[in-house]
């Protein structure tokens, strides 16, 4: 191995492939370092990758990387204890496009984007667990590795939401119960003809479903339901704060969530096949910390740039943008021969300009209104109750919805705090 | 297909176990919490009560940091296990 680079990268998840990639093909010396034995074997995610981000960078990505299904179906299903009401947006009359999103399995997803970084000649080198930053005075000039010291231009650690290298420089993000989520998942296979009858999607087409609800026993999270090629991908994602405060496994919420009737038809002779659990820092803005540093840079989830929002949340895309910024950042500094903070400063300046900062800004107050427990208890149980008696024909004279509702209203949330949630909602979802 | 225990989900995994520990417990912080978020939030259930106190088998750890993030009193040194040892997701 080469005793210095231009740029040492640490961690091969898609905001460090991202970075080493884009380095390596504009014919920097880069070392791209990972823990696990492959690139790919400590990640995990839900997990969709949204949006055109991946083509930008490698344009023939959506037909060679292993990208499991073309999200063609989005749901949204809030469910009661025993019962479901959803909203299923069916795009597969559309053209492709790359705006839908396609599922992916890390394990897989992130070993692609690795080899792709060592055919681009960067270096890889997986199995090396990085110790510590490597100083030079004030300035970060490397990294420790296995008793090795490596010394580089600059350091970019994309090495996860526990990101150990941005704690070392001082830069990390404070990680709370209240702004890390906890996902777990199971990965449950299904042979593919039974994916697709089930889920109403084609051959290559697939479907995602995020739940509301009972699936986190009314407390601050949610549950996702996604289909892969030969398995389907299921969890809940729960606010740790939550966890603690209520005295709850997560764990629970997946055995509930399994039996439930909206999902327990569709994943029917399934067999898990891994259990797996990660974090997601969900802190929005106010959690991003400083994003650089002399001779260091901070992308995806180690600079916590995940958007939550009542929708979902969204981390792939952001870590992908970030590690491009960070590459076009380096580009520059090794222009100048300058990897001082100042120099390093145009990466903030690259993502303000992009959607990575703009959206973070735009749902700035996400964070905050999704702590109204009245989201995940009260409001799908009521539009579950309210369902249930307008699709009932009981022989009684029939009353109108708007009566319907007020009566199932009635104990539970009155029209004025409705009102003020749903007004503060506008800017969460 | 509900209803799987822990140790059940946690064999589906593979994994590399080290001889030592990548997490250790200050017992004498950890015995004036009372709170013991450790016991809910760990998604392996690799903390357990026992007699009054907690322990710890890191050998089904999924490597998340939930349980340094949540401990109160900050009883939990945390770390990720050496090179080649810990989980190793196959679906991810």
């Amino acid at each position: 191995m080469k005793e210095s680079f231009d740029a040492v990268v640490v961690g091969a998840g898609p905001a460090g492939c991202a970075t080493a990639y884009s380095l390596a093909r504009a014919g920097l010396e880069v070392l791209l370092v990972e823990r696990g034995k492959s690139a790919g074997a400590k990640s995990m995610t839900g997990g969709v990758l949204y949006g055109p981000v991946l083509a930008n960078l490698i344009p023939d990505s959506w037909k060679e990387a292993p990208l499991e299904r073309r999200v063609t179906r989005h749901a949204v299903s809030l469910l009661s204890e025993k019962t479901s009401l959803s909203i299923d947006f069916n795009s597969a009359g559309l053209d492709q496009s790359l705006r839908d999103g396609y599922t992916v399995l890390r394990a897989r997803f992130d070993r692609w984007f690795a080899d792709k970084v060592e055919q681009a000649g960067g270096v890889v080198i997986t199995g090396v667990r990085v110790d510590d930053l490597l100083w030079d005075g004030p300035r970060v000039a490397g990294i420790v590795a296995g008793g090795d010291r490596i010394p580089a231009g600059v350091v970019i650690a994309a090495d996860g939401v526990n990101s150990v290298l941005a704690k070392k420089a001082g830069l990390a993000p404070r990680l709370t119960p209240e702004n890390v989520n906890q996902g777990v998942k199971e990965i449950i296979r299904l042979p593919p003809e039974f994916i697709e009858q089930r889920f109403n999607v084609s051959a290559d087409g697939g479907a995602a479903v995020h739940f509301l609800g009972f699936c986190t026993g009314g407390v601050h999270g949610g549950g996702f339901l996604y289909t892969n090629r030969d398995s389907l991908s299921l969890g809940v994602v729960v606010q740790l704060q939550a966890l603690i405060d209520n005295k709850l496994r997560s764990v629970d919420f997946m055995e509930g969530f399994k039996a439930h009737p909206a999902v327990k038809e569709l994943i029917k002779d399934g067999t898990t096949v891994e259990y797996s659990a990660h974090l997601v820092p969900a802190g929005g803005l106010a959690m991003v910390p400083r994003l650089y540093a002399d001779g260091l840079l901070l992308a995806g989830d180690a600079a916590a740039l995940v958007l939550a929002t009542g929708r979902a949340l969204e981390g792939l895309n952001f870590a992908l943008a970030s590690g491009m910024a960070a590459a076009e950042t380096v580009k520059r500094a090794r222009e100048k021969g300058d990897f001082s903070q100042q120099t390093l400063s145009q990466y903030a300046q690259l993502l303000s300009e992009s959607f990575v900062l703009q959206d973070l800004k735009t749902f700035r107050r996400s964070p905050e209104l999704l702590e109204n427990r009245r989201l995940y208890s009260v409001y799908p149980e009521l539009a579950c109750r309210l369902a249930e008696k307008v699709f009932a024909v009981d022989g009684q004279a029939k009353k109108t919805v708007w009566q319907l509702a007020r009566e199932e209203m009635k104990g539970r949330v009155s029209m004025w705090t409705l009102l003020r949630d749903a007004l503060a909602a506008r800017r969460s979802v | 297909m509900s209803g799987m225990t822990m140790e059940q989900r946690l064999a589906l995994n593979k994994y590399e176990v080290d001889t030592e520990a990548h997490i250790r417990l200050k017992p004498d912080v950890c015995l004036q919490c009372q709170v013991r978020s450790c016991l809910y939030v760990c998604p392996a259930e690799c903390f357990k009560e026992r007699e009054g106190r907690i322990s710890f088998s890191h050998e089904g750890c999924l490597e998340c940091g939930s349980c340094y993030i949540s401990c109160g009193p900050e009883a939990i040194e945390w770390s990720y296990p050496r090179a080649h040892f810990g989980i190793s997701y196959e679906y991810g």
